[in-house]
């Protein structure tokens, strides 16, 4: 067991362009899946059925087998009908689209949260369908759905480990790789376990921020109060008055 | 020489609405004049509110004509959402957009749908939280808000269209008795200020104060169209005058 190997292996490009892979593929999968998320939900919002039941047909599939099995079917069945994706593209749309099925849900449950009152008021204003949803139902709903989503995000990139499967040279897959050929999985290990840790806290901490600045009241409260100082000068002031 | 100098700026002709199976509204035929007010009353599900949703389309009625200023809106329901914009609601729950302050509330529809800026916008919305006498409110939230607060606010909104008729839902309906006052006198003003309005309401007081013209609906249908004169003066139908009784107790 050496520490050192662990702060080596951390530092290592290796490791580091690994960990990035991990999060580029998190990012880009979870940017996808709630752009599909969020036109599977309007869909299904729409008086079409056909567009309806197409939704209902691919949230069945997506979250009907596993994202491991739509890794490995886009990446290697794809091909036979002569579409040919590298790795990471193919990693990348597998998880949007397993994504994008559970964000569907979430953001519909946000849009199903606004009370129908809300619209009606905004169409009597002489707003369009649109435009009720643009700046009334979503601005209300984002606030509702940011908590589930804040988990997706999390588990996105503890899903992102199940891409090395196609060979993408993720943090999980570099670390196995080192780890097979020393045997030295305790400090491997170690290194890509902190790396997700820290990428996680960077998502919770994202959160955190986003949370804040979706909260309406915040730039109110934040414009009136008064710096700590300026409140100490006050009651100093006051006390000397007396 | 006809006597009446000008159309009315609604008329209502033969309206029919049902949900399903059920005839919420026969027939129903009302004119309203500019510059006038007009109370209906009812008991409950005689399909005052439904009337009053089909006047701005958000319920389209299934036979019969409206007419707003001059033009049939019945003929071409793609022209609703341009329609609504001339025609003010207040609903009973206030519906205020509860993400936006009380002034953003205001804001919102002359920004989004008329293309005015941000600026301007906020101009007409401090005059007209002056006008409903709550400027002082105008950075809080509807959470933030009384219900008479919250319902002032939203007559607000309405206006900031600069609507030719304005539509109250049971405006005082969800509020607490203290409370009632503070909205019926913004309606009131606005009403002597000849805002045309139709208001569904069991305020008898404020009807008496505002109204020009009184409506009883029953089972759908119009049953009394009065004068406000006639109708306090004893000159009214027995149904209405029994509906009186059971809610002036």
């Amino acid at each position: 067991m050496s520490l050192e190997l662990v702060f080596d292996y951390l530092v290592s490009p290796a490791f580091f362009h690994g960990a990035m892979l991990t999060l580029l593929i998190t990012a880009t999968s979870l940017l996808f899946g709630i752009i599909v998320g969020l036109v599977v939900a309007l869909l299904q919002e729409s008086r079409f059925r056909f567009l309806q039941g197409s939704t209902l047909v691919y949230l069945w599939l997506f979250r009907g087998t596993p994202v491991l099995f739509q890794i490995i079917f886009i990446y290697n069945v794809l091909p036979t009908f002569g579409i040919r994706l590298s790795a990471f593209v193919s990693a990348v749309i597998a998880l949007s689209l397993n994504e994008g099925a559970y964000m569907a849900e979430i953001i519909r449950s946000g849009l199903q949260a606004v009370k129908k009152g809300q619209r009606t008021a905004g169409l009597a204003l002489g707003m369009t369908r649109a435009a009720v949803m643009r700046y009334i139902v979503i601005p209300q709903a984002a606030r509702i759905i940011l908590p589930p989503i804040g988990n997706q995000m999390i588990g996105m990139l503890k899903t992102s480990a199940l891409v090395s499967v196609v060979a993408v040279e993720e943090l999980l897959l570099v670390a196995n790789q080192t780890a097979s050929s020393n045997f030295r999985y305790f400090e491997a290990l170690t290194a890509a376990g902190i790396y997700y840790l820290a990428l996680t806290t960077l998502f919770m901490v994202f959160q955190y921020f986003l949370e804040r600045s979706l909260d309406p009241k915040r730039a109110r409260r934040s414009q009136k109060s008064v710096p700590l100082l300026d409140r100490l000068t006050l009651i100093t002031q006051q006390t000397e008055s007396r | 020489m006809p006597t009446s100098v000008q159309p009315p700026l609604l008329e209502l002709m033969g309206v029919h609405k049902s949900f399903g199976h059920y005839e919420v509204l026969k027939a129903c035929s009302l004119g309203v004049k500019s510059r006038e007010t007009v109370v209906i009353i009812g008991p409950s599900g005689s399909g005052k509110s439904t009337l009053l949703r089909c006047v701005n389309l958000l319920e389209p009625p299934d036979s019969g004509n409206i007419f707003f200023d001059g033009a049939d809106i019945t003929s071409d329901l793609r022209n609703a959402t341009e329609i609504r914009r001339h025609i003010g609601m207040v609903f009973q729950n206030f519906e205020l957009f509860q993400h936006l302050s009380a002034v953003e509330n205001i804001m919102l529809a002359p920004m989004k749908v008329s293309g005015i800026s941000r600026s301007d916008a906020h101009d007409i919305a401090t005059d007209l939280l002056r006008k409903v006498h709550i400027p002082e409110k105008a950075d809080f939230f509807p959470d933030e808000l009384s219900g008479g607060q919250q319902q002032r606010i939203a007559i607000a909104r309405a206006l900031a269209m600069k609507p030719k008729l304005m539509l109250y839902d049971e405006p005082t309906s969800a509020l607490d008795p203290e409370m009632i006052r503070e909205v019926l006198d913004v309606m009131a003003e606005l009403s002597s200020e000849g805002m045309t309005s139709i208001v569904v309401t069991h305020e008898m007081g404020f009807a008496k104060r505002a109204a020009d013209q009184i409506v009883f609906m029953e089972n759908g249908e119009v049953i009394e169209n009065a004068s406000s004169e006639e109708f306090f003066g004893g000159t009214v139908n027995e149904r209405a005058r029994r509906f009186l009784d059971q809610i002036l107790h």
